[in-house]
């Protein structure tokens, strides 16, 4: 079963999401600050992270920069989805390492879905 | 470096440009024309003065008097301008942060509902549905409204940006016309559009011009009583293009027309039976159309419809 790494502090993100995902047959672990985030994906190596980027103890950039940093993790793939929508902000995160930003206004769940699918297929 | 930027501080048309107000509306400039008007006054008082008044120091002390008071009232206009100016913006800077502020909100609840009606949870009674599809709507009601908010602030503090690539007009307003299709069928609505072949590409921000072709087509469709028609028309002359959209809908009121592009303006004969519409539509597509140097109107008849139309320059 693929794992997938929820950092994201909106706990009715991570219910409707979590729950979607856990019914498509993913594993889903959920992190609520930056720095938990950012641990738990050097300890259980998940699939995919999602990641919101306004996070308590940590911003999502930082933790993003942690990841693509470290050997261990470098490799996971990351959807940035957030609420943040100005272009530079989308420019720093697919620089610094995103896969994919979405905006989370313009997502619903089985699109949200679909983009994590499409990632784990093309980065297997 | 030093003298640049105390020159650029003294272009107030730079200033006031960043500022997001016009010319007219910026403190600093109107302090100066004030100014200028104050000196003109003076110095008409004091020719007036001693070509009429038999002793100087009469008219020294008529030219003081008046410049005290023309000072005076100076500095109060300016500083009620002033107040007006920084109210306007604290008003702007208010809207945003709160309208961003409900975006998390918003998308939590259309989740839920969509996890809830998606049926993964357990299957819902058919009066259950009726209930939820409420819900649905009135958070999609607010998640428009939301997103009104967020672009008429960005337009007031001068925050919209565009990016410009080539784009075919055609297919962009061909693109809105299949999205909009379910709720033209649903009100009766029918679509006309032929475009003509070979027309340029246009250079303007795809995105931009899609919220403005389905904001008008949204109010073309939205305000048809009956069986209606919407005809769309596209035409490049010069180095422009022109798009218009005809509507047999119930059309504007003239006493209404003056205000149609003005914010959370609805004219009379519409509220009274669809109250529903943020009333921002036309001031955002106003803005944009402007903003990209282009020119929007429209003429309209009570009960037998309006025609809006805009142009855009090609480049």
């Amino acid at each position: 079963m693929k794992k997938i790494l929820f950092i994201e502090d909106e706990s009715a993100a991570q219910k409707t999401i979590g729950e979607v995902l856990k019914q498509e047959g993913y594993e889903v672990i959920s992190a609520l600050d930056g720095e938990i985030g950012l641990r738990l994906a050097q300890t259980n190596k998940p699939d995919l992270i999602l990641l919101d980027l306004i996070l308590p103890k940590l911003h999502g950039l930082e933790v993003l920069k942690g990841l693509k940093e470290n050997e261990q993790t470098k490799q996971i793939p990351v959807i940035v989805l957030t609420n943040l929508e100005d272009m530079s902000g989308i420019e720093k995160a697919l620089e610094t390492g995103a896969t994919t930003y979405l905006v989370k206004e313009n997502y619903n769940l089985e699109e949200i879905v679909e983009k994590v699918k499409e990632a784990l297929k093309k980065f297997k | 470096m030093v003298f640049r930027d105390f020159f650029s501080q003294l272009n107030l048309f730079v200033q006031s440009k960043k500022a997001g107000i016009s010319i007219w509306q910026y403190p600093q400039f109107l302090f100066l024309v004030m100014g200028i008007i104050t000196i003109a006054a003076i110095l008409t008082t004091y020719a007036v003065g001693i070509r009429y008044v038999p002793e100087p120091e009469v008219v020294v002390l008529i030219v003081l008097v008046l410049s005290a008071i023309l000072l005076i009232i100076t500095f109060t206009i300016t500083q009620s301008f002033e107040r007006l100016v920084e109210a306007n913006r604290m008003k702007s800077e208010f809207v945003s942060i709160v309208s961003h502020q409900l975006r998390s909100p918003l998308s939590n609840l259309r989740w839920s509902l969509e996890l809830l009606m998606s049926g993964r949870l357990g299957k819902i009674e058919e009066q259950q549905l009726d209930y939820f599809k409420i819900l649905k709507d009135n958070s999609s009601r607010m998640g428009e409204l939301v997103r009104d908010l967020l672009i008429v602030s960005r337009i007031e503090q001068g925050r919209v940006s565009f990016k410009n690539q080539e784009a075919s007009l055609p297919d962009l307003i061909q693109g809105v016309i299949s999205l909009s299709a379910p709720f033209a069928r649903a009100s009766n609505v029918e679509i006309k559009f032929e475009p003509k072949n070979n027309l340029p590409k246009i250079f303007s921000d795809p995105s931009q011009l899609k919220l403005i072709i389905e904001n008008l087509l949204d109010n073309a469709v939205r305000y048809i009583k009956e069986k209606g028609e919407v005809k769309i028309n596209l035409v490049k002359k010069d180095s422009h293009f022109y798009f218009g959209i005809k509507d047999n809908g119930v059309g504007i009121p003239k006493e209404d027309q003056k205000y149609i592009f003005q914010k959370f303006f609805r004219s009379s004969n519409i509220l009274k039976y669809k109250t529903q519409g943020t009333g921002l539509g036309l001031y955002i597509t106003k803005s944009l159309i402007e903003k990209m140097g282009g020119k929007v109107g429209f003429k309209s008849e009570e009960n037998k419809g309006s025609t809006f139309w805009f142009s855009l320059p090609i480049k």
